[in-house]
Formats: structure tokens, C-alpha cells, sequence
């Protein structure tokens, strides 16, 4: 529900909020900078009575909250005349500047310039401000984990999702703030909110004139910046009198005498709405004017990402045929927040479909077991939200198995989806296991779990699938059409031709970028190194997925390929020449980015896995500390960015480099060198380093074993830092 | 600005006796070319000693700024009951008002005074700008306003 009201109260008004926004920022800027503002020793009575010396045909003085003051007179050949007042003096300081471009920008703030349908539009613009920010901070409190989780660090997701709630969080309390004042202020305008001091009952004129201002009883002792307003008697009318109001009230003098001839306070609903301007405005308090002004700025920029969210999730969607609940061998049911569920689940459904079996996708919502009846088996793909929620396309599956009056025939398998780095990983997807399993439903296989979007692992699963539903399942068929693209390569570097091991850098050219892609930011319009390109073989409809050694930034697609014995998509990448061709797709893989911060990075690659790992170092220009622990056979023909790594150990991007060769006598392994550097290592733990592992899986476990045992020490250990995303893994 | 028709029955002193004891006024008010939003008017009636004793019409379209209309404002609280019926929207930089209206014999050539007072937001308010006798023979004679008003003129 949050979601649905979040999402289309947004994307109308984002356009409508942003110029509301913007135009509001500048006009926060304008309170800081007022002419002739300043304390003054005079009272309100010798004020007035200097300012007439100055300009004698004055018949109104007034005052704005910001502080300036002027004073009106008339000039029967050009009407109104408004002369700013130096506060501190009563001087004059010449005539009001015009400022029509304050105007024009307060017109569009206001009303767009469309006078009262305008108004309405940003009344309900505001409004729907107010509901974006409830329903924003209870998705936000679903995403973190509940409420008292709100503030914690952002982890995890895509960058738009993650700054959108980064700018969020800074952005609300300003944006409420001005959207609820607005509110009150228009409410005034349409005359909804109550507003207005009634006059005061006056004593009868004492008909006399000529009473000096400064000898006005009524005037002496009161503030100059108490004034809102002096107005003065009708010239040539005895009967007529002073008019001063003041943020205190509202009060009649005369002009013979100088009394006051009535009083009233000013009203509550006066002093509320003095009030809402002040917080509204930053008139009398500039400098919290500006702040509120700045953080509205969110607004834009909550506009973009959250577009860029909404566009990211559409596309996500699935969009596969779908073989009808009732004739479908594999029912796959989803639950998914965000959308990536859909991916892996997509994968699966042409994986199946490729094998010639039937599968019947939908959200775990649409369970009607009695539907299944060709079911021989049932498959639920479960994210798990915040604080192991039902994700928005699983609501009321829970309580539907419970109500089953018997379990479907076709049995169950559970895999969860999650990240280690929430407090309750894959909380959902145990629930639906449970539940399955007190509605006595048989399970095909064990619940498991994917952490993190991890490719490997789910692999690694479908492989049992396959065995438990007797066939062979090709994960990597369903790569569509659309998404492949042509790469052409521009230069290839070869390590270790004389080994068993051969290896090679393989440079292609960045390919055409699709306007749409372009927009949307997906595919080759913005990759990072870690992430994954998909290279389809000739003669085979499997995608053989490699990790990015470059980004969109250094201008080409490189990667690491060792030559595998008999490896048919390897085989072919290592015999290409420059200008030769391969189609591929790109696949993100956030989870193996090297995050922005300034914390150290220990980066830990063993062979053609250090790929992605020179990537961090060619892309670390901002030079935070980066330690390279490489492993590899050789130090002759084997050092993988050899000549690149020492040039940038000395640029700075690598602060250490610490090589491992396993074929060299002593024989050492990235474990080893870890080990010998325990201390180092330890130390920048501490420090709140990010451990980041690219190779194979034995490589992987001994680095993990050598962790444990340097970690020991501090009651840390990879599991630990995993769970706060500081030790991640991308094996092969 | 088209005429607008209004039978003032509101106060005891405008109250007619029968129609047959009324004359047809038009209230002309001409706007100077000043810089800035809209203006809301006040026309009104006091009596010889300045005593308030009708609102005659009201151009301010929004309730929010009566008050800066401060004359009108002090004699009547601003109570909508004194102009329900006679309200219309506020008037543009260098345009006409024209209000026609009816107005009962007994307040011609007797001392009563028409009052404008005039507001713009954001600029200045000039309570009274106009004060003219409500007369047979200043019919016809346009008066200067001290403010944002350029000509006043009534006919019967």
C-alpha cells in the first residue's frame, strides 16, 4: 500500500513539487540580504518622527518580518512612492529596487503562474508531499528493518534505491515542515484557517491635530522591531487617526494628543500564522530560512532517483509466456519487493521451458493450489523485507497454506532470497518452510538460501533441482535477444603461454548505447568493475559469465580469461584477434562493487580473479587506501596488469601490492602472504577495511581460514564481517 | 467591467422604503497604472460625522486581506454579513470598477460620504483614499484618489 501511494502520488507531481522546490530555495536565500536592516536605539515614536523628517509626505511606515522597513508617501504625478528606511536611523535610503524577477520566481512558488488553479495544483502538490514522506519513512522502516533501524547506514541495493533514501532521510524534516506551513498559509489565502485581529472599541477623537511623533505617549518605549505597520491620519480630517499595528496588537491614537484610543492583542490565530510565515519563509530568522531552503533541494533530486528506481523496478517485470496454472508441470511462485526475485525466477522458467518442461510463473500472492492440477512440483522463490516481512507480491501466501484443507500432491522447494548484511536474512522464506511443513506438505528438497543476489550459489542449486526433477537444466539459455550486444575486441595481453595455465587480458570496444539504455542507465550505459559480462559461445546457447575488470569510465569492456582444457567458450575467447567479434550481455553484480568511502580496501585475487580487483585500483583515483594481495604461479610471464600495477602502486590508486607465487620456491599462496601481514591485516580491520575475494572456491576457503585465525584475536571473523557486507566473495 | 446591479436593503440606513424613494447610482473607479497584484477595494458610506453606516461594495477576492482595508475594517469588524451579496473580485493595475447600484433618495444631498479604501498586497493600503459627498451636483465630477486610485467619478 505504501508503495502504491509512494510511487503514484510521486511521479505526477515530482515535476510540480521540483519547481515548488527550487524556486522556494531561492527564495530562502532572499531574508539574508535586507536592505537597511539592523537594531536600533530608537523608539518607535522618534523613529517616525525621523523618518517624516526625511520623507515629510509619509502616510504609512512600514515593516516586513525580514526586517525592512520603508515608508509610503504620495506624489500625485507618479502615485505611491515606497522609500527604504535604514532601520538603525530612520534615514532615508532611496526607493524600493523593483525586483521582478523575486516576484516571477514568488508567482511560480505560489501558483506556477496560473493565479488560483495554480495555487490549488501546489496546495495539492504539498499535500501529496506530506503523503510521499509518511509513505516514504514506512518503506524506509520496511527496508531497514523497522523503525528504531531507520537511521543506520544504507546497505545494499541499487545506488539510485540507496540514495534516494540517503537524500530522504536529510531532506524530510524540512520538506514536511514547508509542506505543512504551506498548507496553513493557503488555508489562510482560501480562508479556510481562521486569521485576523478584531479592531478594538475606541474612545471619541479629541479633534485636535499637530501632536509631535516622538512626544506620543503612545508610541514612546515601543520597539522599532516590533512595527508592522504606522498608518497615519487622512490629512486635513481632525476626526482621523493612527493606525499602529505592532506583533503585539492593534491600537488607535490620536493625532492631537498622542493617547491611545484603543487596544486589542493580537490574536492567536495572528500569532499561529506569525509563526508559520517565520518557519515558512526565514523572514526574522534567516539563517534557518536557508537551511530549510537548502534541504528542500532534496525535492529534485528525490524526483531523479526515485524515477530512477521506479524505471529500474519496471524493467524488472516479467515478460515471459506463461503456461496456464492449471496445465504447468513447475509452478514457480515469487516473492519480491524490488523486482530481482523476478530475475532469477525468469531464469528459471525459460531454463525449464528450454528443457521442454512447463512452468506457470507468478507472485506468491496468486497461490490457488487447486489450480495445479498438471503440478509436479511446486517452487517458491521468496525475498525476505526489513525484518522478514511478506515482500510485496507474497501477501497473504502464509495465510493461504494455512487454510489448505490438505497440501497439493506436487511437493515444495524453498529457496530464499536475502542479505546477510539485514538483521533478519531470509526470515520469510524460513516462515513459508515452516508453514509448508506444519500443512504437511511434502518437500522436494531442503530450503536454501541466496545471499546477496550471489550467482553461484543459485547455480549451484538449480544443478539439484535439475537432479531432483531428473533433468538437465541450462541456467544461462534465456539470455533474450535484445539485451546481447556485438563486442569487438581491441587488444588481447597473454600470461603464462608456456604453463598449463594460460591466461589473457582481452580489451574490447565500448559498444553503441541505446538511447533507452542510455536513460535508463541499464546495460552497457553504466557498468562498474565486478560487475559480470555474459559471453555467448559460438555453436552453444549458454552464457559463460566473466567479472569486469574496467568500467564505463576507463572507455572499454576488458576481462580476464584463463584458457580451461577443452573450455569451448574460453577456447574461443583466447583465440580471438583484434577486430574479431563476440556477442555478450552485461549482467550487474552490485554486490561486488567497490563501494565509495574512504575505509581502506584489502583486495584479495588469486590468476585470471584479479581482474576485477585491477579494476578498483584503476578506477581509485581518489586514492583511498587500497591493499592488493595477488597471487598467481610466476613472477615470470605471469604477473596478470604486471607493468599497470607498479605504475599505480606509485600513482597512489594501490598502496600496497603483495604478490604470492605458487610455482616459485618457497611456494606461497595469498593465504600465506596474509598471514605473514597478520598484523597489517588486523590493523586495518580495525580501522573498518572492506575485504573483497575474487578466484577460486580453494582460494577462497583458504583466505577464510587465514582470516579466522587473524581475527581471532580481535573476537572478529569473516562471518561477522559479512554480515556488516565488509567481507565479500565473487568465485568461480 | 460590466455593471454589476445591487439593491442595498443591508442597513437601516440604507434601507429603502419602497423602490419608488431609490435612484440609480453608477460608482466608477479607475485604477492607476501602478506596479503590482491585483487592488481590493472598499466602497462604503459614512454619515456627515464620519460614522459608518453601509458598505456599498466590496473587490477583494479573498477574505485573508479585508483587514488591510483598515477604515471599512475598524467600522465593521470585517463581518461577511456586512457585504454578503456585494463582493466581487479585485481589480487589475490601469482598470475600471463600475458598480451601479440603487440608492435610496434620503441619502443624496445630506451629508453622507462615500470612502474608498484600497489595498494592494505586498505594497501599501491607503484607508479613505477616496472621501467624497454623495451630492446632485458632484455627480459627474471625477476626483483624483492620494493613492493607487487614478479618477473616481458617480453619475445618476
Amino acid at each position: 500500500m505504501s508503495r502504491i501511494l509512494h510511487r503514484w502520488a510521486a511521479l505526477p507531481l515530482a515535476l510540480v513539487l521540483s519547481l515548488v522546490a527550487i524556486s522556494g530555495a531561492w527564495l530562502s536565500l532572499l531574508p539574508l540580504n535586507v536592505a537597511g536592516a539592523g537594531d536600533s536605539s530608537l523608539d518607535l515614536g522618534q523613529f517616525a518622527a525621523q523618518v517624516v523628517a526625511a520623507v515629510p509626505a509619509t502616510e504609512q511606515i512600514r515593516r516586513t518580518p525580514a526586517g525592512q522597513v520603508t515608508a509610503v508617501s504620495f506624489d500625485p504625478a507618479v502615485g505611491m512612492v515606497e522609500t527604504v528606511i535604514d532601520q538603525a536611523s530612520g534615514a532615508a535610503l532611496g526607493p524600493v529596487a523593483e525586483t521582478p524577477f523575486a516576484t516571477w520566481v514568488l508567482d511560480l512558488h505560489r501558483a506556477l503562474f496560473l493565479g488560483d488553479a495554480g495555487r490549488i495544483v501546489v496546495i495539492v502538490a504539498s499535500l501529496a508531499m506530506v503523503a510521499l514522506v509518511v509513505s516514504g519513512l514506512a518503506l524506509a522502516a520496511r527496508r531497514m528493518g523497522g523503525w528504531r533501524a531507520i537511521f543506520l547506514p544504507v546497505r545494499g541495493g541499487a545506488a539510485s534505491g540507496r540514495w534516494h533514501l540517503m537524500i530522504a532521510r536529510l531532506g524530510a524534516p524540512a520538506l514536511v515542515l514547508s509542506s505543512l506551513t504551506a498548507l496553513w498559509m493557503a488555508g489562510a489565502t482560501f480562508g479556510i484557517v481562521p486569521e485576523g485581529t478584531m479592531p478594538p472599541e475606541m474612545t471619541p477623537v479629541s479633534g485636535t491635530t499637530g501632536m509631535r511623533l516622538d512626544a506620543m505617549s503612545a508610541l514612546a518605549g515601543v520597539p522599532v522591531t516590533d512595527l508592522l505597520q504606522l498608518q497615519f491620519p487622512r490629512a486635513g480630517d481632525a476626526n482621523a487617526i493612527y493606525t499602529l499595528e505592532t506583533t503585539a496588537g492593534i491600537g488607535y491614537i490620536d493625532q492631537g494628543t498622542g493617547a491611545l484610543l484603543g487596544w486589542a492583542d493580537r490574536s492567536l490565530t495572528d500569532r499561529i500564522m506569525d509563526t508559520v510565515h517565520l518557519l515558512h519563509t526565514g523572514e526574522g530568522a534567516a539563517l534557518l530560512g536557508l537551511l530549510l531552503g537548502l534541504s528542500v533541494l532534496a525535492m529534485p533530486l528525490l524526483s531523479g532517483t526515485g524515477i530512477a528506481v521506479w524505471l529500474a523496478g519496471r524493467s524488472r517485470k516479467p515478460k515471459l509466456k506463461n503456461t496456464a496454472a492449471e496445465e504447468a508441470e513447475t509452478i514457480v511462485l515469487v516473492g519480491s519487493e524490488g523486482g530481482t526475485t523476478w530475475e532469477f525466477a525468469r531464469a528459471l522458467q525459460a531454463a525449464i521451458t528450454a528443457a521442454g518442461g512447463t512452468v506457470h510463473l507468478a507472485p506468491m500472492s496468486d497461490f490457488e493450489p487447486a489450480r495445479y492440477r498438471a503440478a509436479r512440483r511446486v517452487v517458491v522463490m521468496a525475498a525476505s523485507y526489513g525484518d522478514g516481512d511478506a515482500p510485496a507480491s507474497a501477501k497473504g501466501f502464509l495465510d493461504r497454506v494455512g487454510q489448505m484443507p490438505k497440501p497439493p500432491a506436487a511437493p515444495l522447494a524453498v529457496l530464499g532470497f536475502g542479505d546477510r548484511a539485514f538483521p533478519k536474512f531470509c526470515a520469510y522464506a524460513e516462515a513459508v518452510a515452516r508453514a509448508a511443513e506444519a500443512a504437511g506438505w511434502h518437500m522436494l528438497m531442503p530450503m536454501d538460501y541466496i545471499d546477496a543476489q550471489a550467482q553461484a550459489p543459485f547455480k549451484t542449486w538449480v544443478g539439484r533441482l535439475a537432479d531432483a526433477m531428473g533433468v538437465s537444466l541450462d541456467l544461462h539459455a534465456p539470455a533474450s535477444h535484445e539485451e546481447m550486444v556485438t563486442l569487438q575486441l581491441i587488444s588481447r595481453r597473454d600470461f603464462g603461454a608456456q604453463s598449463q595455465a594460460p591466461t589473457s587480458i582481452l580489451r574490447f570496444q565500448l559498444p553503441r548505447i541505446s538511447l533507452m539504455d542510455r536513460l535508463r542507465k541499464r546495460g552497457f550505459a553504466r557498468f562498474a568493475a565486478g560487475d559480470l559480462l555474459g559471453v555467448l559461445p559460438v555453436g552453444d546457447s549458454r552464457l559463460r559469465y566473466y567479472s569486469l575488470a574496467s568500467g564505463m569510465q576507463d572507455g572499454f569492456v576488458e576481462i580476464c580469461v584463463r584458457k580451461q582444457p577443452g573450455g569451448l567458450c574460453s577456447g574461443q575467447l583466447t583465440s580471438l584477434n583484434p577486430g574479431d567479434q563476440v556477442r555478450a550481455l552485461l549482467r550487474p553484480n552490485p554486490g561486488f562493487h567497490a563501494a565509495e568511502g574512504p575505509e581502506p580496501l584489502i583486495l584479495i585475487g588469486a590468476g585470471a580473479g584479479v581482474g576485477p580487483l585491477a579494476g578498483f585500483a584503476r578506477a581509485n583515483r581518489q586514492k583511498r587506501p587500497i591493499h592488493l594481495y595477488f597471487g598467481t604461479r610466476s613472477a615470470e610471464g605471469e604477473m596478470l596488469f604486471g607493468s599497470e600495477l607498479t605504475e599505480w602502486r606509485a600513482e597512489g590508486r594501490l598502496a600496497s601490492l603483495t604478490t604470492a607465487f605458487s610455482r616459485s620456491q618457497p611456494r606461497t599462496y595469498v593465504q600465506d602472504a596474509l598471514r605473514q601481514d597478520g598484523a597489517r591485516v588486523a590493523s586495518l580491520i580495525a580501522q573498518g577495511a572492506r575485504v573483497m575475494i575474487c578466484g577460486g572456491r580453494d582460494m577462497a576457503l583458504g583466505v577464510a581460514e587465514a582470516f579466522d585465525e587473524i581475527l581471532a584475536p580481535m573476537n572478529l571473523n569473516p562471518v561477522l564481517l559479512k554480515a556488516e557486507g565488509r567481507y565479500v566473495e565473487d568465485i568461480f | 467591467m460590466k455593471p454589476l446591479w445591487t439593491v442595498l436593503a443591508l442597513t437601516t440606513a440604507l434601507t429603502l422604503p419602497s423602490i419608488a424613494a431609490a435612484r440609480e447610482v453608477t460608482l466608477t473607479t479607475t485604477l492607476r497604472e501602478y506596479r503590482g497584484e491585483n487592488a481590493f477595494l472598499a466602497l462604503y458610506m459614512t454619515d456627515a460625522s464620519g460614522a459608518y453606516v453601509g458598505s456599498l461594495w466590496l473587490a477583494a477576492s479573498k477574505a485573508r486581506w479585508y483587514d488591510s482595508l483598515s477604515d471599512w475594517y475598524r467600522a465593521t469588524g470585517g463581518s461577511y454579513a456586512e457585504v454578503s451579496g456585494i463582493t466581487g473580485a479585485s481589480v487589475g493595475a490601469g482598470r475600471t470598477l463600475t458598480v451601479t447600484l440603487d440608492l435610496a433618495d434620503a441619502l443624496i444631498d445630506a451629508g453622507y460620504q462615500i470612502h474608498i479604501d484600497t489595498a494592494v498586497e505586498h505594497l501599501y493600503s491607503s484607508p479613505s483614499e477616496i472621501v467624497v459627498p454623495l451630492t446632485s451636483e458632484g455627480a459627474g465630477t471625477p476626483v483624483a484618489g492620494r493613492a493607487i486610485i487614478d479618477s473616481f467619478t458617480y453619475s445618476m
